[in-house]
């Protein structure tokens, strides 16, 4: 009965269409202008964001379901198991823990003595992931706290092991953050070995990062450890950020070919921490080649 | 009428949040490159066989819905649903008629308009992307149609002969 009534209904045209899309792609086209250039929209992005943002909860649900499932199934002696595992890793972990405190110590009392600026110890808040981009190289991810809890643009985003990212927009409850993958980011670093610094520029390939500026002759090789130098200002120094992955010297070129691969799994992180230096130390004592 | 409008609104909207569900679902990096543009698809099903309810309009809300989940440029998806809506609300009374094979090779077409226009997009905008891997959506959607397709006909149909 309603397949007639809709096919009874429907002449073929349906009137006005044309300047219907018309006017639709114009408003669009006039947003991502002034969205691309001025950032003008923010406002209007958040407001938008806000309203949305209740159906994204709807939509992460099921895998928040899925993933409380898969923990509160796992039989006994699977948690038996894990357990004796964490007992000894945690022993493990205290025991360089305690060295590590031992170091953190030995470090602040050489460096009031050479009168440089104490590195303070950072501030984290942890954020989970909502979403990801599936525009597969824009690579950028959503997070679930925004200004209302502090973050602002350019916040670093770290993982369990390494440099993740960066905010590059803050909403109010949620964010949009950039990976260091991104073709449009680069993050300064510092060889961890010599001291070497240099420039990390994503590709657009989440394993991947390369290295543009090492002259042919620089001491950089396979397996080196990049960490974050602070120079920028936007990341404290001293975390991980990938180890190099290949060296290739072309003689008649004036700079070497060098690619690394990411310290954090970029592509299977779920938890990052945002961190909130109160000073974002700069060690005064550098290496210079 | 109006359990009958219910009837034909309430299977888009659940159809919708789960297309929403499974753009926004994390994957591995290898899947994701071939992760269908579940919403294009569902706004070309909708829009072929209720063009009057569910037309240029509802899809570009959809589109903007899409923009602020992904932050990509506010505007960009919604410009491309809506063309989307547009070239299937123009054929409707056409593509009804086609056999699935055929029909496939339409969708076929107008997912690659739908990615030329966010690629044509980024171009504009100066965002950086190689052109090659536009190419992964297009083709899982095109395969993916005709699931997408007897799927949602039979939702339909059996929302209808419980009401």
């Amino acid at each position: 009965m309603v397949a007639s009534r809709e096919s009874t209904n429907n002449p073929g045209r349906i009137p006005a269409l044309g300047f219907r899309v018309l006017g639709l792609v114009f408003i669009s086209i006039l947003l991502m202008y002034f969205d691309n250039r001025d950032n003008h929209l923010d406002t209007v992005r958040k407001s938008i964001g806000a309203a949305v943002y209740p159906i994204l909860v709807v939509v992460d649900a099921p895998v928040r379901l899925w993933n409380w499932l898969g923990n509160s199934t796992t039989s006994r002696a699977n948690l038996e198991m894990e357990l004796s595992r964490l007992k000894s890793e945690r022993l493990l972990t205290n025991a360089r823990l305690q060295k590590l405190n031992a170091l953190e110590a030995e470090n602040t009392r050489l460096r009031s003595m050479l009168d440089a600026r104490s590195r303070v110890r950072d501030q984290v808040r942890v954020a989970e992931i909502m979403s990801v981009d599936a525009n597969p190289f824009d690579h950028s991810l959503v997070i679930d706290i925004g200004t209302q809890d502090g973050v602002f643009d350019g916040q670093a985003l770290v993982g369990a092991d390494g440099v993740v990212g960066q905010v590059i927009k803050a909403g109010l409850i949620t964010s949009q953050a950039m990976l260091i993958s991104d073709t449009d980011h680069a993050l300064p670093v510092e060889v961890n070995r010599n001291g070497l610094r240099t420039i990390v520029v994503g590709t657009g390939s989440i394993d991947s990062l390369e290295l543009p500026f090492i002259v042919n002759n620089a001491d950089i090789r396979v397996g080196d450890l990049l960490v974050t130098s602070g120079l920028g200002g936007a990341f404290p120094p001293g975390y991980p950020v990938a180890t190099v992955k290949t060296v290739t010297r072309i003689p008649h070129e004036p700079y070497a070919d060098v690619t690394a691969k990411p310290a954090a799994p970029l592509g299977q992180v779920r938890e990052v921490m945002l961190i909130f230096s109160s000073a974002v130390a700069v060690p005064e004592v550098t290496v210079d080649e | 009428m109006s359990r009958d409008s219910n009837s034909r609104r309430w299977p888009v909207i659940v159809s919708l949040i789960i297309g929403l569900m499974l753009t926004l679902m994390p994957l591995p990096t290898v899947i994701d490159a071939f992760r269908p543009d579940w919403f294009a698809l569902l706004v070309i099903f909708w829009a072929m066989k209720l063009p009057r309810t569910w037309s240029v309009g509802t899809a570009w809300i959809l589109g903007i819905i899409l923009d602020v989940s992904q932050g990509t440029l506010l505007g960009q998806h919604a410009l491309a649903l809506c063309v989307v809506a547009f070239a299937t609300v123009r054929f409707h009374l056409l593509m009804r008629v086609f056999p699935l094979p055929q029909l496939t090779a339409t969708v076929f077409a107008i997912l690659t308009l739908y990615q030329f226009l966010l690629f044509w997009v980024n171009g504009v905008a100066a965002i950086d992307a190689p052109a090659i891997t536009y190419w992964g959506p297009v083709l899982s959607g095109t395969i993916l149609w005709p699931l997408v397709m007897v799927f949602l006909s039979g939702v339909r149909y059996g929302t209808r002969a419980g009401n």
